[in-house]
């Protein structure tokens, strides 16, 4: 159980990590590319897939 | 300017990275939280949930239905567990329309339909499966969740790098630790899987259950296929019923149960009980990794020209024609082995005696279809009905 809650706080991290470098990103291509990879991560955090 | 558009395009992204997030997260909610009704037959006499047997598995996704069908005429006691791997959907149907039609005229019956609930709320990520398919009874239609093969990693999660059966200390794939027929007998701080297999073994301890059966379906390209495999404390009801379908009615083999093959329901369950397991398994060219499009047709028909195109090509442990592998046929063929069982248990073992009555036969299954034989949840009283 530890384990789990240990691996949603790194999901957390991670897609924080990813949408601040949505927001950051200068270049479209790049922002959409963050948005796509961080649809897993947000699905996972809100127990849904 | 350039800074404006830059916002725009980005605002746009996140509208449709949005919408598709919110309907996805929708639909994969609505999968998770869909209960099957489950019409008692009059054979039931009880339903209790697996959590009564191991108070830690209480409330979760695991804590299925156990339907006790009991005759009240000392016996023997069969339990029939169906959807260990939730993408195999004979599986299921066979043991609901048992408990929604047979009953034991002496001994008992147990029924779990959904053996490991959680992976039934989730389908193989990239397989591109049906969340559901349904079934045409003679009242409508009736819909049903397809799972997976494994547990849902929302209940399970992380997986090991490598796991490590218990008590055997054999090595098996990672994702097995969610794989239900690869944790048996389990233990009570293991896994999801390995719980859930620990609380059946409590079940079958508790219940004095003499005889498991454990339904499958498989691949055709997979060679444990359209067959028996049972533990050496049932080899010879098992060779007798193989015998005698496949001179009578249907093919069905014949396997042994690997002694050095573990975590597998048909070794642990008779190793570590009183009960001799037999595993049955069904056709279900839908698990074929050469399939075709891989959708609720395919499921329920189970025809696919790529499959067939592999039987060519003698790439298969299992024949295939252009009629496929009907679900209708996949059911009956459990339901029909399931029945023979109990007949040559009983002559085998009298004083385990486990006489059922209530069965469809298999001509029934497959010129009506399996719907004909599940009943209408809005025409009985409802504490006739059951949620999966």
């Amino acid at each position: 159980m530890t384990i789990m809650i240990v691996y949603y706080a790194i999901t957390a991290f991670f897609g924080a990590v990813l949408f601040w470098n949505f927001v950051k990103s200068k270049d479209v291509q790049k922002a959409i590319l963050y948005l796509v990879i961080l649809m897993p991560f947000v699905l996972r955090v809100f127990r849904l897939k | 300017m350039k800074a404006n558009r830059e916002w725009i395009i980005k605002g746009i992204a996140l509208a449709v990275w949005a919408g598709v997030l919110v309907s996805s997260g929708i639909a994969f909610a609505q999968h998770r939280q869909y209960k099957e009704a489950v019409v008692l037959g009059a054979g039931v006499v009880d339903v209790r949930t697996l959590g009564d047997y191991f108070e830690p598995l209480k409330g979760t996704t695991n804590d299925c239905n156990i339907y006790i069908l009991d005759s009240g005429v000392p016996g023997g006691t069969l339990l029939i567990m169906g959807a260990v791997h939730a993408e195999e959907p004979a599986t299921n149907l066979a043991a609901q329309l048992i408990v929604e039609n047979a009953s034991a005229t002496t001994g008992r019956i147990i029924v779990a339909i959904h053996e490991n609930r959680s992976g039934s709320t989730v389908t193989r990520p990239g397989d591109a499966y049906p969340q559901f398919f349904t079934i045409e009874t003679d009242w409508g239609e009736k819909k049903f969740r397809m799972g997976d093969r494994w547990a849902n990693p929302l209940d399970s999660w992380p997986d090991p790098e490598t796991y490590v059966h218990y008590p055997s200390g054999q090595l098996l794939a990672y994702m097995d630790v969610r794989n239900m027929n690869r944790t048996w007998p389990g233990r009570p701080n293991g896994s999801l899987a390995e719980r859930t297999s620990y609380a059946f073994m409590r079940l079958i301890e508790e219940e004095g259950v003499d005889l498991t059966i454990d339904l499958h379906e498989a691949e055709l390209e997979y060679p444990i296929i359209g067959t028996i495999v049972a533990h050496q404390g049932a080899l010879d009801v098992a060779a007798m019923v193989s015998m005698m379908l496949t001179a009578q009615e249907f093919t069905i083999g014949m396997e042994i149960s690997p002694l050095a093959l573990h975590g597998l329901s048909h070794r642990e369950i008779g190793d570590f009980s009183d009960s001799p397991c037999i595993l049955l398994e069904a056709p279900e060219p839908f698990l074929d990794r050469v399939r075709g499009v891989t959708d609720e047709a395919l499921l329920l028909t189970g025809q696919d020209e790529f499959v067939m195109k592999a039987g060519e090509h003698g790439l298969l442990y299992w024949p295939i024609d252009e009629n496929g592998w009907p679900i209708d046929i996949r059911v009956a063929r459990h339901v029909r082995t399931i029945e023979k069982i109990t007949e040559l248990w009983t002559r085998f073992h009298p004083d385990e005696a486990m006489v059922v009555a209530g069965f469809p036969t298999y001509n029934e299954m497959v010129e009506l279809g399996v719907g004909h034989f599940f009943h209408d949840p809005s025409t009985v009283s409802q504490d006739r009905v059951a949620f999966e």
